[in-house]
């Protein structure tokens, strides 16, 4: 017996001892043992060496040799790799490496090998501290969530209290910016946003889903009643009975259709963390059965990805502006900011709370003059102040190409820019000037277009001309939502950046942003986020081969189904059986071009539908599509696994119950999306990662939703492969470790703590100021990873994307693709939106436009709705005879015409559906225009679904499904003309 | 002795109820006696956030008001409630004992500024108790105050001699001092809430087209007496804030460059938009 025998048959007899010390030691271990009786076999593949381990009745035993039928056979090729495997401190790469090349090996039932596995973390697992303990019988726990990072006081296991996570000494020290002769720091603390504060009500509230349901009249074996749902009830059946279910119809739907019949789709966000993330531990189960992929139009980006990209590239920014060191920039120099459909203090794009709202209190200390475009009056300009115009919705570029006019004939633009960063501008200026269409795009033009007065655009234009400004387009201020997503959409975002370009975008004061991205964020501390697919180890569909799938060595998935469904026209693939979309590809500026087809070659149309969560129902355009398609037998099954009864779940057959992230341990730092929106980070004023503790039990007989995936794994064959033999816990450590915070804070102190604080870069290490390379025509420095280094037409670093490199006002991507398309001209053009005042009859028949925006007081459909005290908050719901009304606004006259008044019930419709809200009647907003965001987490057709009114503000019921040009995948959401009146009862 | 105080700028309130929020996070299903019951999930308000509107479109500014307890030195809630349910601590907070207070519905009427609402479930009056079992646990502020993100509330602990100084020094008000409870509850920029403007714009025509006056002098005159004197922006944009509601007849005189100059009369009732005043 040679040495590395001997040692592995010392260490296999040591790891029975190991079993018997940690029962001993805690009690929760020893009844973890008396959970099953089996019989474990660890060996050397060839029998040379060979321990097994009875479990029986809660004592460990064990005996050297192979016994003749172990329950559960775990193999190693040889002895010294089970020697260097069968240790706490392994090496993770060579143990994944070992499962790639079948070395080592794992047989069994998967209920029983899954067990031991378990059984083997809980072993080295049993005994860790985490939280902070605050007496009287409390913990802090520290968690994350789309709503920013927070402490979470338990007692009693209960949740009673969460809030911003308050900075220590020990914490790393918060930036300081200089400018103008002032110091600026932000505050200690994080900052949550509105809904934040609701996360304990909505994890218990009373529509959460405590156990697994059944439709009352769906039986898989009989009739299915398709049609019935969203209709009738449901009744309570038992997790096996559930999960036996959706199992069987997996398989069945693949034995009895092919590839492609199962779809499954998750809402763009869910609950955060790297683990639980629906582009990890959902992603990595879907992969394993293989499902019809959803293509994601870029919903929040529009106009930018679609439009503005093809002027100065920024692919993967989905078109949208570079981010770097424009806080620092714009405390220093800029003059001048203007918010044109920025709205920040209601969202600053995306996870960042209210990070900026400070910052933009210091140029307001700095006596910076603001200007806010924008058809209603938002919290942004109510808060900061500043000159506000008010342009119909849909019209915004007519006021673009009308400044651009003023700046034109008065010589207010950076000529010496136009000529050497620039390709393009004499056809733009030639239109501008009428020479293309003999209309001068004049500001008493637009006044026509947009209800703005000339004067004011003239007056908005001179001094835009002539100060150092800084334009915030889309809350973010270098893109997202608003006017982006209009059937002007593309129009508007293409003109911002050629505005941008008509001024010297990157020189010092002049740049795109509003204060809510830039900040001097350390780039270089690598900590993985969401968009790297955490443990899916999707390495074609997400971003994970960039950085993580090296750093934490993990089996790949691959899903073996090619066949896409644009995520719009859902409804159509499913009951049209034909749809076809443009890809979200944002790797090259052409990757939007290569249009796809519903169903692909040799692929089965859908026949199973697993839905991952609420909110398509309520965000998604034309919404009652979707609740149709729901209600057709050629979709034979439709399972929801759902933390909440929203508006979407109640269409399914099974309802599986998951948990909140409190309830569940999981690792990720706030406002990492990683490649989606590299450096998202730098929208904070503190990098903050958490481990995020879980903090209470999963209530009643609700799961992880990585639980549900294993055991549905464990009915598929799959749980090895799944779990790689961790647990959540497991995956969160090698989280840890494939990130830089080793290096910074140990496993034990992080699991404690629940936190780390990025510190800031040193002044020498700051990310350089955006577009500042480009403007003084040097090499790229700052710190994204894009284009690709094929995608630079001269020297790699050198220029943007296009491919004259420059900013072209004449797209040359376009004129390779279509240069003859009437809806994305060459050169950025007004065309009047295909739903607003110039479509005469629609226009009378319904004379208001009608904005839906992202909201402000719920993250999609997660924090409105549940009984959550969001409800509350009489700027989102309004309660009206014991019902809580969705609020539409309008103003005041169109309200006296329609002898509205506050509070009234009100009706809000057009030719696609109507919805019952509360009116608000305010001077907010012009004459013949409305607002009321999307996002409601109730459906409450008062008739039959998807062909009555919805009294519980689904918006989206209204908004047109028709995308912003034929040649996109794309929503015009805020292009919906609707007509108001007052409600009464029938 | 020191005493606690809240301290309000009407003017960096921007309505995202974050304190509200917090509020109900903290009280709904959570008792601290003995400070507190729990507050009911809806329904309730203990710190009510009112927002106003001033002017017409597009002439507009908005305003929110967050309303707490006043915590008054001379509270009516105090007098009114028997079996001393209602007391105030060292440190200035009114208490409203939820064992003691319980089935006195009469004391949510005592209190002028409504800020005590009725606890059906639990038979109890209610209100903001500035959150004092977590003061008494160490910590520095309310819930409401932890969770502001623009600043606009302040919570000071500081002796009444202070408190007088900083009134002075930071243009501190009460809401409606006419009641005379001496609430700790302090605003700045109360005007934004309660007062109204007279606004608009200045424009004048030159070879056919329409431009915004700036640098046009606008007079506010009341009863013949200038109160007031502006120059437009480069919008043409003036603005007279801090007016009383409903104070008559004001009279507006404009003068630009060498138009002949202009004479408006205002009836002020609420906020006024006066629109384009256009010198041709």
């Amino acid at each position: 017996m040679g040495f590395s025998n001997i040692r592995f048959s010392i260490q296999l007899f040591a790891f029975s001892l190991y079993l018997k010390l940690a029962a001993a030691i805690h009690p929760s271990f020893k009844a973890r043992l008396k959970e099953k009786d089996l019989i474990v076999q660890v060996k050397v593949l060839d029998n040379s060496v060979g321990r097994y381990y009875i479990f029986r009745h809660g004592k460990v035993t064990s005996k050297s040799g192979i016994h003749p039928k172990p329950d559960v056979c775990m193999g190693f090729s040889d002895a010294a790799l089970g020697c260097r495997l069968l240790v706490p401190w392994r090496d993770q790469q060579e143990q994944t490496d070992s499962m790639k090349q079948f070395r080592l090996t794992l047989s069994g039932p998967d209920e029983l090998t899954y067990w031991f596995m378990e059984t083997i973390s809980l072993m080295l697992n049993a005994g860790i501290k985490w939280g902070t303990d605050m007496g009287s019988g409390v913990k802090r726990y520290v968690n994350n969530s789309n709503a920013g990072s927070m402490f979470v006081y338990v007692k009693d296991g209960r949740i009673i209290r969460i809030t911003p996570i308050e900075f220590d000494k020990s914490d790393a020290p918060s930036f300081t910016i200089e400018a103008r002769g002032k110091k600026f720091t932000p505050p200690r603390k994080s900052t949550l946003s509105p809904y934040g504060f609701s996360l304990k009500s909505t994890v218990y509230s009373p529509d959460r889903i405590l156990y697994p349901m059944k439709r009352v009249d769906f039986d898989p074996q009989g009739e299915r009643n398709c049609e019935n749902r969203g209709t009738s009830g449901y009744e309570r059946i038992s997790w096996d009975e559930a999960l036996d279910i959706v199992a069987n119809e997996i398989k069945r739907v693949k034995r009895e259709y092919g590839p492609g019949s199962i779809l499954s789709s998750t809402p763009s966000h869910h609950t955060w963390g790297n683990v639980g993330y629906y582009l990890s531990t959902h992603r990595r189960f879907m992969n394993a059965i293989g499902t019809t992929q959803v293509v994601a139009n870029p919903d929040s980006w529009e106009g930018w990805f679609w439009g503005a990209t093809h002027h100065w590239g920024n692919s993967m920014r989905q078109g949208g502006a570079e981010g770097y060191g424009t806080v620092e920039d714009a405390l220093k120099d800029c003059e001048m900011m203007v918010f044109w459909s920025s709205d920040p203090e209601s969202n600053p794009g995306s996870y960042a709370a209210f990070e900026s709202t400070v910052r933009r209190q210091w140029l307001q200390e700095l006596g910076v003059k603001m200007v806010h475009i924008n058809p209603y009056y938002d919290p942004t300009a109510a808060l900061m102040g500043g000159k506000w115009l008010a342009p119909r919705p849909d019209t915004g570029n007519a006021m673009a190409l009308a400044i651009a006019y003023v700046w034109i004939t008065e010589g207010l633009y950076d000529k010496e820019y136009i000529a050497s960063r620039t390709t393009g501008f004499e056809k733009w200026r030639d239109y501008i000037l009428g020479k293309e269409d003999n209309i001068l795009k004049t500001p008493e033009w637009q006044e026509n277009e947009t209800g703005v007065p000339a004067k004011d655009v003239r007056a908005l234009a001179r001094e835009w001309g002539t100060k150092k400004t800084y334009l915030g387009a889309g809350g973010g201020g270098n893109q997202l939502g608003g006017a982006c997503r209009c059937a002007t959409g593309l129009e508007w975002a293409r003109s911002m950046v050629c505005l941008m370009a008509m001024q010297g975008i990157g020189k010092p004061g002049i740049n795109m942003g509003n204060m809510a991205v830039g900040t001097p964020m350390d780039t270089r501390f690598y900590f993985p986020g969401y968009a790297e697919g955490g443990i899916s180890g999707d390495i074609d569909g997400t971003a994970s081969a960039i950085y993580l799938y090296q750093r934490m060595p993990h089996l790949p998935s691959v899903n073996t189904v090619q066949q896409r469904v644009p995520r719009l026209n859902i409804p159509e693939a499913i009951l049209e059986g034909h749809a076809e979309g443009y890809p979200n590809n944002t790797k090259i500026i052409e990757g939007q071009f290569f249009k796809f087809s519903y169903p692909a070659p040799g692929n089965s149309v859908i026949k199973m539908y697993y839905k991952y969560g609420g909110s398509y129902i309520a965000t998604m355009n034309e919404t009652n599509r979707f609740v149709k398609a729901y209600r057709t037998p050629k979709l034979e099954f439709v399972v929801n696994q759902a933390i909440w009864m929203e508006g979407e779940t109640k269409f399914a057959d099974i309802i599986l119950p998951a948990c909140t992230n409190f309830e569940r341990w999981d690792i990720g730092e706030t406002c990492n999306a990683g490649g989606y929106i590299i450096h998202n980070f730098n929208k904070l004023n503190h990098r903050v990662i958490t481990l995020q503790h879980k903090c209470i039990e999963p209530l009643g007989e609700s799961k992880s939703d990585y639980q549900i995936f294993l055991e549905l794994s464990k009915r598929l064959g799959l749980s090895s492969y799944f779990s790689e033999g961790s647990t959540e816990l497991d995956w969160c450590k090698r989280m840890y470790e494939a990130s830089d915070l080793p290096t910074v804070i140990s496993w034990k102190k992080l699991l404690k703590k629940g936190y780390y604080i990025v510190p800031p870069p040193k002044e020498e290490l700051k990310s350089p100021c955006a577009y500042r390379w480009f403007a003084e025509g040097r090499k790229k420095d700052i710190p994204e990873p894009f284009p690709l280094p094929a995608d630079y037409t001269e020297e790699y670093l050198s220029g943007l994307q296009t491919q004259s490199g420059k900013i072209e006002f004449e797209c040359s991507s376009l004129k390779r693709f279509d240069p003859d398309d009437p809806e994305r001209p060459l050169i950025s053009k007004y065309i009047p939106s295909w739903e607003g005042p110039h479509t005469t009859e629609l226009y009378k028949k319904y004379p208001l436009q009608l904005l839906t925006p992202h909201p402000r007081f719920t993250f999609h459909t997660h924090n409105d709705g549940k009984d959550s005290i969001i409800n509350d908050v009489k700027e989102h719901r309004v309660l009206i005879d014991g019902y809580y009304y969705w609020i539409v606004k309008l103003n005041t006259k169109d309200a006296e015409k329609r002898g509205i008044r506050p509070d009234d019930l009100v009706k809000v419709f057009n030719d696609r559906g109507a919805v019952i809200c509360a009116a608000h009647i305010t001077e907010r907003l012009p004459q013949g225009t409305a607002q009321s965001p999307c996002s409601s987490a109730i459906y409450d057709p008062i008739g039959e679904p998807g062909n009555s009114i919805d009294r519980a503000g689904t918006i989206n019921v209204l908004t047109s499904s028709r995308p912003i040009i034929k040649k996109s995948h794309s929503t015009a959401s805020n292009s919906c003309l609707v007509q108001i009146e007052k409600w009464k009862e029938q | 002795m020191a005493k606690w105080n809240l301290i309000i700028d009407v003017a960096k309130c921007e309505g995202c109820y974050n304190c509200f929020l917090a509020c109900k996070d903290e009280h709904v299903d959570n008792d601290f006696l003995p400070y507190s019951a729990a507050q009911p999930k809806h329904g309730s308000h203990w710190i009510n956030i009112l927002t106003r509107e001033r002017g017409q479109f597009p002439t507009v500014d908005v305003a929110n008001l967050p309303v707490p307890c006043m915590h008054c030195d001379n509270a009516p809630c105090i007098k009114k409630a028997g079996n001393d349910a209602i007391y105030k601590t060292g440190d200035g907070i009114v208490i409203i004992d939820p064992l003691k207070a319980g089935g006195q519905k009469e004391i949510v009427n005592s209190c002028p500024y409504g800020a005590i609402s009725w606890n059906e479930e639990k038979n109890v009056a209610q209100k903001c108790t500035l959150c004092a079992h977590l003061l008494a646990d160490g910590w520095k502020e309310p819930r409401c105050v932890q969770a502001c993100p623009t600043g606009a509330m302040r919570f000071v602990k500081v002796e009444d001699t202070r408190v007088k100084q900083m009134i002075a020094e930071e243009n501190l008000e009460v809401l409606h001092p006419e009641y005379k409870t001496g609430p700790r509850v302090y605003y700045k920029n109360l005007y934004r809430y309660l007062k109204c403007f007279i606004g608009g714009d200045v424009a004048f025509k030159k070879d056919g087209a329409v431009d915004c006056a700036e640098g046009a002098t606008v007079a506010l005159f009341k009863n013949s007496q200038k109160i007031s004197e502006v120059i437009t922006d480069n919008y043409g944009d003036y603005k007279f804030d801090n007016l009383e509601e409903n104070s008559g007849r004001y009279t507006l005189e404009i003068a630009f460059k060498d138009y002949e100059g202009k004479t408006i009369e205002v009836d002020l009732a609420a906020g006024k938009s006066v629109g384009t005043i256009l010198f041709e």
